[in-house]
């Protein structure tokens, strides 16, 4: 659904450095009984991934969940590189987002595409997760309307629309075309619009088709009688050498989920506060895919899966931030001391440094994908180099501004390079080195949270899962620790540089 | 004169386009206190600097003891010259004991041997030995000094390198200095080459005199040759601008 990325631009430039990478980096799950399956972060996707999961768990398989990727792009890079076996997308989605192709392509057209690429789209789930047009039931029926047809020849009627859908041509601009609109639209933001037609401030907002927020406000979907609207249908992609076994377990979804079932279930985590696990359970045993008998184990309290969560979290984050911090520290210090003596290397340096920290973390992210896959690899190798200016920047401060006359009186007293290096410029360095790899810590604790975009876990998780979810409840589960986890760092430092340095050389002026 | 601890030949060094040393020649003499007096600017810092190689010449070589000062055995060189700097150059980090013996535990002396010299050196600069452990931040600009020239005497050094030691202090304090400089050279014999802008601090503290003037030697001789007979209306100012007495 055209709730992600759709910068065809990006999928070129892409695809094009994974020809550079290939698949010399892709990896195959060796047990044959072991799947990963990944999602994208909205609620939906990480329901159906949880519903696929806990089946092939019956199955007897090993399920790595690699949920909440941000973007079809990252997620779909995932499956060709072989980071995932299984995900949802949407048929609109793969021909427009993933093939680049807007010719209304047949079904079978997309598959043979795919399969170039070692994919495979499996059959559809049921459900048409499509842009659909949405007013109140009860206003519907004083105009006596239930078609797109009929809403266009309503004069007095008010519409607001999220950005996206007034400027996609699947959207406003091909309505006005095919159905003749003539009233003029707000944009508004998408979360806003469906309060703003509860209030009556507008009457018309566009929805998906698959909204659990469609019944909280008791809204109807028009019907696109015109068949303007692409078709979204809820599809497992996968990579084409999995086995029959798995394809079996993800077949037995087919057709199981029609439109009302989907947002129904999107509901019951939206509106009920329930969790995908518990959807999940509850979908498989209403199916009767799973006896519920099975799942005690799987539906803990509510308390103790939130506090393992945030230990296991807490514990990948501390994880991330630990390695990228010491490859950080491992590089920036040697490379500043080795080159601070020359100003044009280290301004070289500090720019090349620099220009890695303007790059957004998740650009950086994804520009890693092809060439690191995704997982925590890539993470820890975005956050070392965030954390290299910081370090490198410090270093080479510190060594130019330690006095002169120090230096001179240390070369003439008779040290070594080595001697003037351990009992004169590292000691003299130190207290502002420190406090560079102070920064550079608390800044990839922060930047750390973004990992969870490619699947690497820790805080950023329930952040991601949050922001999707709209549900602050979550995103302060890994906002808060995170926000600890800095200040720990912060003490942590202070205590190194009260072990490390004199009182004297923190805070009192170097004698002259 | 007899045998000389430092000889100079054929010195050019220019900072930028600004010649500051023109083809010098000369020697300084051996167990003697030289003072190399001139206003700022007129190379005399250079020249010393360039006794310890921590500055090059562009032409010409310079021999400490008969051996030229190169690249590749300087180090070993600095161990037998000691050096000391305007506003002490202690380290900040080492504590006053740590900055004295530095070297010498560097240089691998035995525990006793260090005790011993450090004792010494803090009686012959009349030093209180509650100074053992504090840090240079919480002393007086004279003792600082006066810590300074323990350190580079350390490893007895059989030459001294002193760059206006004394200039930054208050001239209470510098004479108090000036006497026990003048016990110093009593006590331990060895060549000193003092640079100085102050006239009278020269003629105190030095047995010979040489002038410096841009780059070029004005006058040199003992101090009774330069005070009786001074070569020239720059050399006679310098005695007139070190009468007025300058901090």
């Amino acid at each position: 659904m055209p709730r992600y990325i759709t910068n065809r631009f990006m999928l070129v430039f892409l695809l094009a450095i994974s020809l550079f990478a290939q698949s010399g980096l892709a990896q195959q799950s060796e047990n044959p009984l072991s799947i990963t399956v990944g999602s994208k972060n909205f609620n939906e996707n990480y329901l159906l991934a949880e519903v696929l999961s806990q089946l092939f768990e019956h199955a007897g398989y090993t399920v790595d969940r690699n949920f909440g990727m941000s973007g079809t792009l990252i997620i779909y890079e995932a499956l060709r590189t072989g980071e995932v076996d299984v995900y949802v997308e949407y048929t609109g989605t793969v021909a427009q987002v993933i093939l680049n192709n807007n010719d209304n392509p047949s079904l079978e057209d997309l598959n043979a595409e795919l399969l170039s690429q070692g994919v495979e789209m499996m059959s559809s789930i049921g459900f048409n997760n499509t842009y659909a047009l949405t007013l109140k039931r009860d206003y519907a029926n004083e105009l006596g309307i239930s078609t797109i047809s009929e809403l266009a020849v309503q004069p007095d009627i008010d519409m607001g629309f999220s950005i996206e859908f007034l400027n996609r041509s699947d959207g406003w601009p091909g309505l006005v075309e095919n159905y003749g609109f003539t009233q003029q639209p707000v944009g508004m933001d998408h979360g806003l619009a469906y309060q703003a037609i509860d209030d009556g401030s507008i009457d018309v907002t566009d929805a998906y088709s698959t909204d659990g927020d469609l019944d909280r406000y008791g809204l109807l979907i028009l019907e696109d009688n015109l068949n303007f609207f692409p078709r979204y249908f809820g599809v497992p992609l996968i990579r084409s050498e999995l086995s029959v076994q798995a394809r079996t377990i993800i077949n037995s979804l087919t057709g199981r989920i029609d439109e009302t079932r989907m947002r129904e279930l999107n509901g019951r985590v939206l509106l009920d506060g329930k969790s995908f696990n518990e959807v999940a359970v509850e979908f498989l045993a209403e199916e009767g895919l799973v006896a519920r008998v099975d799942n005690a184990n799987a539906s803990s309290t509510g308390m103790s899966v939130m506090w393992s969560n945030l230990w296991r979290n807490t514990a990948v984050h501390l994880q991330l931030t630990f390695i990228a911090l010491s490859l950080g520290c491992a590089v920036g210090l040697p490379l500043g001391f080795a080159i601070y003596r020359s100003s044009r290397l280290s301004r070289a340096m500090l720019y090349i440094a620099g220009l890695m920290q303007t790059i957004p973390s998740i650009a950086l992210l994804a520009l890693f994908i092809p060439l690191f896959g995704i997982g925590q690899t890539p993470a820890i190798i975005a956050l070392f180099l965030y954390s290299l200016l910081p370090i490198l920047r410090s270093t080479i401060t510190a060594l130019l501004t330690i006095d002169p006359v120090l230096k001179r009186v240390a070369e003439a007293l008779g040290m070594t390079r080595v001697q003037q290096l351990r009992h004169v410029l590292v000691p003299l360095a130190l207290p502002n080195v420190l406090a560079g790899v102070k920064t550079a810590a608390i800044i990839s604790i922060g930047t750390a949270t973004l990992a969870a975009f490619i699947g690497a876990g820790g805080l950023g998780e329930p952040i991601v899962t949050g922001l999707a979810l709209n549900d602050t409840s979550l995103i302060l589960q890994g906002a808060i620790p995170a926000a600890c986890l800095a200040i720990l760092a912060e003490l942590l430092f202070e205590l190194l540089e009260r072990v490390l340095v004199k009182p004297h050389m923190l805070v009192g002026q170097l004698p002259t | 004169m007899t045998s000389s601890c430092i000889e100079y030949e054929e010195i050019t060094k220019s900072y930028g386009a600004k010649t500051i040393l023109h083809g010098l020649t000369f020697s300084i003499a051996a167990n003697l206190t030289t003072a190399i007096v001139g206003e700022s600017g007129s190379g005399k810092s250079t020249l010393l600097q360039m006794a310890n190689g921590l500055v090059v010449p562009e032409k010409g070589q310079v021999s400490v003891f008969s051996s030229i000062i190169n690249s590749g055995s300087v180090t070993a060189q600095r161990l037998k010259i000691g050096y000391s700097v305007q506003g002490a150059g202690l380290f900040p980090h080492l504590s006053v004991f740590q900055n004295i013996t530095l070297m010498a535990t560097l240089q691998k002396w035995s525990d006793a041997d260090i005790q011993n010299r450090y004792q010494q050196l803090m009686q012959l600069l009349e030093l209180d030995e509650d100074l053992r452990d504090r840090y240079p931040f919480s002393l007086s600009g004279g003792q600082q000094q006066r810590v300074s020239l323990c350190r580079a005497m350390m490893l007895k050094p059989p030459l001294l390198l002193l760059d206006e030691p004394f200039s930054a202090l208050d001239p209470v304090t510098r004479d108090i200095i000036h006497a026990e400089f003048l016990k110093l050279q009593q006590a331990e014999t060895r060549s000193m080459v003092l640079v100085t802008h102050d006239m009278f601090e020269a003629t105190k503290l030095a047995q010979q005199i040489i002038v410096l003037c841009d780059g070029r030697i004005e006058q040199q001789g003992s101090v009774a040759e330069i005070e009786n007979n001074p070569a020239s209306d720059y050399v006679q100012a310098l005695f007139r601008a070190g009468g007025q007495g300058n901090a």
